[in-house]
């Protein structure tokens, strides 16, 4: 197990490195004088280009500045001040991009804890109740819900949503983070709608194949009650694709669900990310997607690692 | 189950024993290659008569129909046709009968809007479906099959762009590139979709490549591309076909994602995703501007999903 | 673990009313199984009756389709819906399986009945230890706590020779090669001390060398714990080492039972004598085999009269009329064939056509 993750850590790194470069390139390789772009359209005087271009690298080679900007070249007298460092650099007031991360992250994390425990538990229970009996009116109802949600594109139900519980039933807050953890709600139960709905298919799915598997018939021959066959044997073989894909969904809602927040006006880290583009700032957009990409590796490979926990097939490759 | 083997004659069963003398064979036969082609067979048969995939599959062509040639939709309508004819006596003006779907923030013809909108979601859609699927194909099988080192690195590729998150890679893409014309959004989009077509490729590939009838096409003298397209792809293609429709309608609600947030094809481009994104602060006034081309995304969009399940169901023999 | 069988204290028994005195410890009688299909109603078994007692080895042989493998999950009880026994009973010591209730046949099973099935990889729960789930069995029938249950695992792996058990108690299926794993099954289904256990093709998954040695421990086994041990096979060879008596199923019923002596030196049924002369032997090399010629029948419909009588080279115009019944033709064989005593007569001579 032990090498395993050990395996898994060393692929982290080139992928690392290549996405955030990838990104990098992105931003910087625009076409024309990005420091110019930086600023937009706002008035500036060539002195300061001047040093703020030599502040971030710019007449260096592209891969240098890349270097630098991770910390794994040295920068003049700053020695290595990069993202390996913790540093991420500025926006152009000043401030400290690691700054607006601490101050915009926890939004996101609740967002995502409070829509991921929806999801699981009640994506798993309806998957579980649709699997068992397949072709049952709960299976169809499951089915054909979990279609109409999955296709009805997110900002749309976002927004019908708003109007009927926010607006006019007056149940939830819509927008901002006003009134504390119940602005939360109506949001967050939006994100765990549509992930629960691949968690109740996904389970389903599962369920219905490994019911059955050969080991379901040996597990009847046994002797034991149609409970125990599906609570201990299929549910413990179901459950893998479901929570290696629980996993991954919260790496990806760590990422900010930035619809979600776009509409409900939550300040969160997808929000800020948008932002950063509109407003061309380029140290902002590298270093939070940066983080996030961190994040997201990290998730899978923790998803890995548990699905090593689980499925014991696997522990041994 | 094993009641399932007892109802016929399974020529293909595993009978590893039967090396051993004194097997008991009923006179079975083994057709390399046959299986793929009863595949589809069985398939096609099975969609035609399920209600769900005629359904979902008309209303595609229905909005293929739509994208392709909207003036279908339009000569009976007796309002204006003219998407771009506006006049602003008319803004946000109601459904009526002069215009069925009433008219929008600029007063025009909001039915018309709306139809005409079907062929950017459409285009999107398909092609970036199809040249993600492509690339998925190519690469994701030759992965598959020859593994090594050549799959290593095409995974590590495929990682690194897995791991930058959809919506936020494709705002830093198009806001790089400036422009925000179809084709750059469907090329970033593109970017963005084939990865997990490849991996779904790539394991199709690796699960059949050890089967007994591609050992079977090699003993008979079959090369290596033989294999791979005539007895391998054929197969191996059928879960990636379900995923690309199902990704076909995801992607086309992704577009109206992009312009609904302002980062994709900009106005005067006539979007649902602008529609929506222009109707946000006045549902409760004029809903109608919300809801028309909110049903048309959802419908389409279901359409697809739809037609992805009822070809998952008719592919996998093991859901019967 | 004692070799006791007729363990008459065991709580469940003054529900279920077994009879010590029955005449045979397994008796079934006329059954019947069906599964409803798109296609039509798929016939699997047919009449199909045989009696096991105590210490016996009756082998089932025949090919796919020919119902063996279902008759034996009907037996135990676990046919999946939509399949169904319209007619037949099912008599462990006297009491008709198929009339007790569920609950009760949750007992029974494990307990007095078990069943190994072909391919122990995907048989066995791939997320378990075999530990635990041979400890399943004394946990959930017994109520052993978890600690001795694994410890009863441990020594039943060490009975069934699995080398260096107690160290493999926590390992999975994966971990164990498909003899070893066969194994596995085998102590998991002996572990209640069961008076009947019906092994399901138990060899046809492994190589031929293994084959002997589960084969052989299987025999050991039952000399042991004078347990009735059903054969389910399509492998002849298999069967003639360890079995008493055959019955030789065909569309879902017996064709010919006999002990496995003179099935082999005497078929009495067209069927056995083709199955023999298709048998490849090595004194014949450079002669062309000698398949029984046409196809298994389509279980939807089956042939009237004779089951076996569109490939049969005995047949008359009374074969696709009148079913056979099982004719005695001595006191230890039946036949299920008009035409019996020509077929005992012809020895060694090839099936026409």
């Amino acid at each position: 197990m032990g090498r395993y993750v050990a395996r898994r850590l060393l692929q982290m790194v080139p992928v690392f490195f290549g996405s955030t470069l990838l990104i990098f390139a992105m931003v910087y390789l625009i076409p024309g004088d990005p420091i110019r772009a930086l600023f937009g359209e706002r008035q500036v005087s060539d002195a300061t280009l001047e040093s703020l271009r030599d502040r971030y690298n710019l007449d260096d080679p592209f891969l240098v500045q890349y270097g630098k900007y991770m910390g794994v070249l040295p920068d003049g007298e700053e020695g290595f001040s990069g993202v390996l460092q913790g540093d991420f650099g500025e926006d152009f007031r000043g401030r400290e991009v690691s700054e607006l991360m601490t101050e915009r992250f926890p939004v996101t994390i609740r967002l995502a804890v409070a829509a991921i425990i929806i999801e699981t538990v009640v994506g798993i229970i309806a998957g579980v109740m649709a699997g068992i009996r397949r072709n049952s009116f709960m299976d169809n109802l499951v089915l054909v819900s979990t279609t109409l949600v999955i296709a009805i594109p997110l900002f749309v139900l976002e927004f019908g949503a708003q109007l009927i519980f926010g607006l006019q039933l007056d149940w939830f807050p819509i927008a901002g983070l006003r009134e504390g953890w119940v602005s939360y709600a109506l949001p967050a139960m939006l994100l765990a709608a549509l992930s629960l709905c691949y968690v109740a298919r996904l389970t389903r799915t599962s369920i219905v194949e490994n019911i059955r598997s050969d080991y379901v018939r040996t597990a009847r021959a046994k002797g034991l009650s149609g409970q125990r066959v599906v609570g201990r044997h299929v549910l413990r073989n179901s459950l893998i694709p479901v929570v290696t894909f629980i996993g991954t969904d919260f790496g990806y809602l760590l990422g900010g669900a930035i619809v979600t927040e776009t509409i409900f006006n939550l300040p969160g880290i997808g929000r800020a990310v948008f932002d950063g583009v509109t407003q061309r700032e380029g140290a902002v957009v590298v270093g939070l997607i940066t983080v996030l990409v961190i994040v997201f590796l990290v998730a899978n490979l923790l998803v890995d690692v548990l699905y090593g926990v689980l499925d014991p097939r696997i522990r041994y490759e | 189950m094993s009641s399932g083997s007892e109802t016929h004659v399974d020529p293909t069963s595993d009978q590893q024993g039967a090396a051993s003398s004194g097997a008991v064979t009923g006179g079975a036969e083994v057709g390399v290659g046959g299986r793929e082609a009863g595949l589809w067979k069985d398939a096609w048969r099975q969609l035609r008569r399920s209600p769900l995939f005629v359904g979902s599959a008309t209303t595609i062509l229905l909005f293929t129909l739509m994208a392709a040639f909207p003036r279908l939709y339009l000569w009976y309508y007796p309002g204006s046709t003219d998407p771009r004819e506006c006049s602003l006596t008319n803004s946000v003006g109601r459904p009526g009968a002069g215009a069925w779907f009433g008219y929008d923030l600029q007063g025009c013809d909001y039915y018309t809007q709306v139809i005409y909108g079907a062929k950017v979601s459409m285009i999107v859609g398909i092609a970036t479906v199809v040249i993600a699927g492509a690339i998925a194909v190519v690469f994701g099988s030759i992965a598959g099959y020859y593994g090594g080192r050549i799959d290593t690195v095409i995974a590590r590729i495929t990682d690194i762009w897995f791991g930058i998150p959809l919506i936020l890679g494709a705002i830093v893409f198009l806001n790089a590139i400036g422009q925000r014309g179809l084709l750059q959004v469907t090329l970033v989009l593109v970017a963005f979709s084939w990865m997990t077509m490849l991996r779904l490729m790539r394991s199709s590939t690796i699960e059949r490549r050890e089967a007994d009838y591609v050992d079977a096409a090699r003993a008979l003298g079959a090369d290596t591309r033989r294999i791979i397209t005539r007895h391998i792809l054929p197969n191996a293609i059928a879960p990636l076909i379900v995923y690309a429709t199902i990704t076909v309608g995801i992607t086309i609600a992704v577009e109206a994602t992009l312009s609904f947030l302002g980062v994709g094809l900009q106005l005067p481009a006539i979007t649902w995703g602008l529609m929506i994104n222009s109707s946000f602060r006045r549902i409760l006034t004029a809903p109608h501007l919300l809801v028309f081309p909110g049903a048309f995304l959802s419908i389409v969009v279901l359409a697809f999903i739809v037609m992805g399940d009822a070809l998952r169901d008719a592919l996998d023999p093991r859901l019967r | 673990m004692s070799g006791g069988n007729g363990d008459w204290e065991r709580s469940l028994d003054s529900d279920v009313g077994f009879d010590p005195d029955a005449d045979h410890l397994l008796d079934v009688r006329d059954l019947h199984v069906e599964f409803p299909t798109d296609y039509g109603v798929v016939n699997a078994v047919n009449g199909l009756s045989y009696t096991l007692d105590r210490g016996e080895t009756l082998a089932i042989l025949g090919e796919s389709g020919s119902g063996k493998s279902v008759s034996a999950l009907a037996v135990m009880g676990i046919i999946e819906k939509p399949g169904r026994i319209p007619k037949g009973e099912v008599l462990l010591h006297g009491v008709d399986l198929l009339q007790t209730s569920e609950r009760k046949l949750r007992d029974i099973r494990g307990e007095r009945i078990a069943m190994i099935f072909q391919d122990a990889l995907t048989a066995l729960n791939p997320v378990y230890s075999v530990g635990w789930q041979i400890a399943e069995m004394y946990r959930k029938h017994r109520g052993t706590d978890k600690k001795t249950a694994f410890k009863h695992a441990a020594d039943l792996m060490d009975r069934v020779r699995i080398p260096n058990a107690r160290n493999r108690v926590k390992d999975y299926p994966h971990q164990f090669s498909g003899g070893m794993r066969q194994r596995v099954m085998i102590a998991m289904a002996l572990s209640l001390d069961p008076e009947v256990l019906i092994a399901d093709e138990p060899t046809t998954a492994l190589d031929v060398t293994v084959q002997a040695q589960i084969m052989n421990l299987l025999s050991e086994l039952q000399d042991e714990t004078g347990m009735g041990l059903i054969l389910i096979t399509h492998d002849l060879g298999v069967v003639a080492e360890v079995c008493d008596n055959v019955n030789v199923m065909y569309a879902g019923r017996v064709m010919e039972r006999a002990p496995i002596g003179t099935l082999y030196a005497e078929p009495a049924h067209p069927y056995t004598l083709g199955l023999m002369h298709s048998i490849p032997r090595a004194d014949r090399k450079g002669q062309p085999l000698d398949p029984i010629p046409g196809q298994p029948p389509n279980l939807t419909n089956i042939p009237s009269g004779c089951e076996f009588h569109p490939r049969c080279a005995f047949a008359e115009d009374i074969c696709s009329s009148e079913a056979p019944p099982l004719f005695d033709v001595d006191a230890q064989r039946q036949s299920a064939c008009h035409f019996w005593e020509e077929v005992v007569r012809v020895r060694s001579q090839p099936t026409a056509g």
